[in-house]
């Protein structure tokens, strides 16, 4: 069943810029000469390390044991030793963080225990697949790294009725998923039937923005020899492939306010990186330990999807993506509209990196920050439903009190509003403040 | 229009009574002790000592809640006065001064990236800063605006200073640092060590001119054993065993270290 949906509360119209990088098929990146493995991949608690410098590990080799209830196992992108456990700069975190250093010895040799848990899925039980999925270190590859187990296992009161698979990558320039549901439809559809069978959910729907017309094709045809799998066609308009917006979108539900989650209406969503994931462990033992990222924006010499081992340095990427074209204006890490403007580019990938954009010197000129005119054109662009402005304007002066009372934590960070404003406020960097401010102040007072 | 004053007039009578007696029969008694605390504290509203303003902290010493010697700012002086009117003995006030614990200014700190953006610490820290150094200071004076008694200011250089004789310990730049650059250290003591970067020293030394290497020569030249080793990584001081004799700044090979008595001899602090 095909259903194909255009509403849309808020959002923004942004030239895609799909056209530089969905061409170029995914391609192994290679094993660089030091692979940084942060124990902060993922929400919640920093894994524990359970190896030792100098010690030689194997490809899935596990180097780091989950911290907490929420947290994620940690695996050896390659064979080699352990250099260091040591602080690194942490690219997302934004300060030094505890990581572990491999050198790789070139052989990449497999770890002896990885080996398939089942072919199909008639072979392994919804017990198994979540404990797989802890095993292997699986995390939501959409950008949040959620760990995959936690999710799968939602509290007994919450009735799940519907699990949507979310390949609508909305945000412009990134074409990972895009390239994996082209090229691996069948694991994709795959790593869905497990997510659905591990959280005994019996209705999927597969969400796709129109924009990426061959990957529905693919996806389609890969489905036409399942039943009970829909397909939701979506028209591409910015946040789309929010899971609120989605959800909303495609079931006409409304998620709650935070902490409220699809799960409080019924629904779960993944991205289809982490059902991509998931087969792979499934289907051949690997745990998570490489991912797909896009290399893209108009500053690099060939943009291109890679798939890198987790740990692999930002510059050996874009060196092997050709490298810079002239000076670089800014690397973001993400896309142009979520990302983070990077101050070094000797940072690994995290299992939430989806893809690294190089803007030229030209596009990444900073106009002025005006006042606001209060023209209310954020308002209308929130997808959440917010008053970007006032936040905004609360948080400027140091009023976090008023910026929550602003609704300031409902914020998705989507960008919509610094996009569309005219007097070139950075509304969601106030608001991002805003927010640390509270979360912190919160925390103190428990 | 005699009319108008009349009714006026009577209506006015009518309602002035009624207050009258409404404020004679719903007097709240306040403690009279409130007010006259409030005169002698120093009405910055700086919440150095953790109440809402200076009205909280009077209304919490006149009830016995807070020492009289709450008000960092106000110092001896205040406190004596607010043990005078409370009636009772009272600790001296160990008067304190906000310390910048990063000389890495725009010459001496290594620069990796140009910042567009919301001109706030905070807002910048999120980014992990301009500089190389993701221990130090921002340099967008988030606590130079936060000082209630304009005792900071940013140099050319994009370093927050401290005016000494303006500072009163309130803490309010402490609070604002978002890297905990800022500290509060006895106005006595006089030696700092201005580095907060747990980074190894070949670490710090592609980053920053002047920052802590680690090598331990201040640890080992101390007469007093006042500096131990911060995570093997960073020097710090012990100011309750500090002497203030300053060796240790004359032997510190990254000149991190800082005698302020000789700064001070020679020319004005900068």
């Amino acid at each position: 069943m095909i259903t194909v949906i255009k509403k849309m509360i808020g959002g923004v119209p942004v030239p895609g810029k799909k056209e530089l990088s969905e061409k170029s098929p995914i391609e192994f990146a290679g094993i660089p000469g030091e692979l940084v493995l942060f124990m902060s991949q993922h929400i919640g608690a920093p894994s524990v390390a359970s190896v030792k410098p100098k010690d030689q590990v194997k490809r899935g080799q596990i180097i780091a044991e989950p911290g907490g209830f929420v947290s994620a196992a940690l695996h050896a992108p390659t064979s080699g030793v352990i250099k260091a456990i040591e602080p690194r700069y942490h690219p997302v975190l934004a300060r030094m963080s505890e990581a572990i250093v491999l050198e790789p010895d070139g052989k990449h040799e497999p770890a002896e225990n990885m080996s398939p848990t089942a072919s199909d899925l008639d072979g392994i039980l919804p017990e198994q697949i979540r404990k797989l999925a802890r095993e292997a270190g699986i995390v939501g590859l959409g950008g949040a790294a959620f760990p995959t187990s936690v999710k799968l296992a939602p509290p007994e009161d919450k009735h799940i009725d519907t699990y949507l698979l979310n390949g609508s990558e909305c945000e412009p320039y990134l074409t990972a998923d895009h390239r994996v549901m082209l090229e691996q439809a069948d694991k994709v559809l795959f790593g869905f039937r497990a997510l659905m069978k591990a959280s005994g959910v019996k209705r999927g729907i597969m969400c796709i923005e129109d924009n990426k017309p061959d990957a529905i094709e693919a996806i389609k045809q890969a489905m036409s020899s399942y039943d009970g799998l829909e397909l939701a066609v979506l028209s591409a308009r910015y946040p789309r492939g929010g899971e609120k917006q989605l959800v909303h979108a495609v079931l006409g539900r409304e998620v709650p306010p935070p902490p409220g989650l699809p799960y409080d209406v019924g629904v779960l969503v993944s991205n289809v990186g982490t059902a991509y994931a998931l087969a792979e462990a499934i289907l051949t033992g690997l745990p998570l330990v490489e991912r797909v990222v896009t290399v893209t924006g108009e500053g690099v010499a060939k943009p291109s999807n890679f798939k890198a081992l987790l740990g692999t340095p930002l510059s050996y990427l874009i060196e092997r993506a050709g490298g810079f074209t002239g000076t670089p204006g800014k690397v973001i890490l993400g896309g142009p509209m979520m990302g983070r403007a990077l101050k070094s580019i000797d940072v690994p990938v995290l299992k939430g990196t989806s893809g690294i954009l190089v803007l030229t010197k030209e596009q990444a000129v900073e106009e002025p920050i005006l006042p606001c005119v209060k023209c209310g054109k954020c308002i209308d662009a929130c997808p959440m439903g917010l008053q970007p402005l006032w936040i905004s304007a609360h948080a400027e002066r140091g009023l976090m009190e008023e910026a929550e009372s602003f609704r300031a934590m409902d914020c998705i960070e989507c960008g919509c509003c610094s996009y569309i404003c005219p007097a070139k406020r950075p509304l969601v960097q106030w608001i991002k403040m805003a927010k640390a401010d509270i979360t912190s102040r919160r925390k103190a007072q428990r | 229009m005699l009319t108008a004053l009349v009714t006026l007039g009577a209506a006015g009578l009518v309602f002035g009574s009624f207050l009258a007696l409404a404020a004679q029969k719903f007097r709240v008694e306040e403690d009279p002790k409130i007010a006259e605390i409030l005169a002698v504290l120093p009405g910055a509203n700086c919440g150095a000592c953790g109440f809402p303003g200076c009205a909280g902290l009077a209304a919490a010493i006149a009830k016995g809640e807070a020492p009289c010697n709450a008000c960092v700012p106000g110092g001896d002086g205040v406190a004596e006065k607010l043990a005078s009117i409370m009636g009772m003995a009272c600790d001296a006030v160990e008067p304190m001064i906000a310390v910048v614990y990063c000389q890495g200014d725009d010459d001496r700190a290594e620069i990796v990236a140009e910042y567009h953006g919301v001109m706030d610490c905070k807002a910048l820290d999120q980014l992990g800063g301009s500089k190389g150094c993701p221990y130090g200071c921002l340099g967008l004076g988030t606590c130079v605006r936060a000082c209630p008694f304009d005792a900071m200011y940013m140099s050319p250089k994009g370093l927050p200073v401290v005016i000494e004789k303006k500072c009163t310990g309130c803490g309010a730049c402490v609070r604002a640092c978002p890297r905990g650059v800022i500290d509060l250290a006895p106005v006595s003591k006089r030696v700092h060590i201005l580095c907060k970067s747990y980074d190894k020293g070949p670490q710090v030394r592609k980053y920053c001119k002047v920052g802590c290497i680690a090598c331990r020569i201040c640890v080992r030249s101390c007469p007093q054993k006042a500096i131990s080793m911060d995570r093997d990584t960073l020097a710090k001081i012990d100011y309750s065993l500090c002497d203030n004799c300053g060796i240790c700044a004359t032997k510190c090979p990254a000149k991190t270290i800082v005698d302020r008595r000789r700064s001070e001899a020679g020319k004005q602090v900068s």
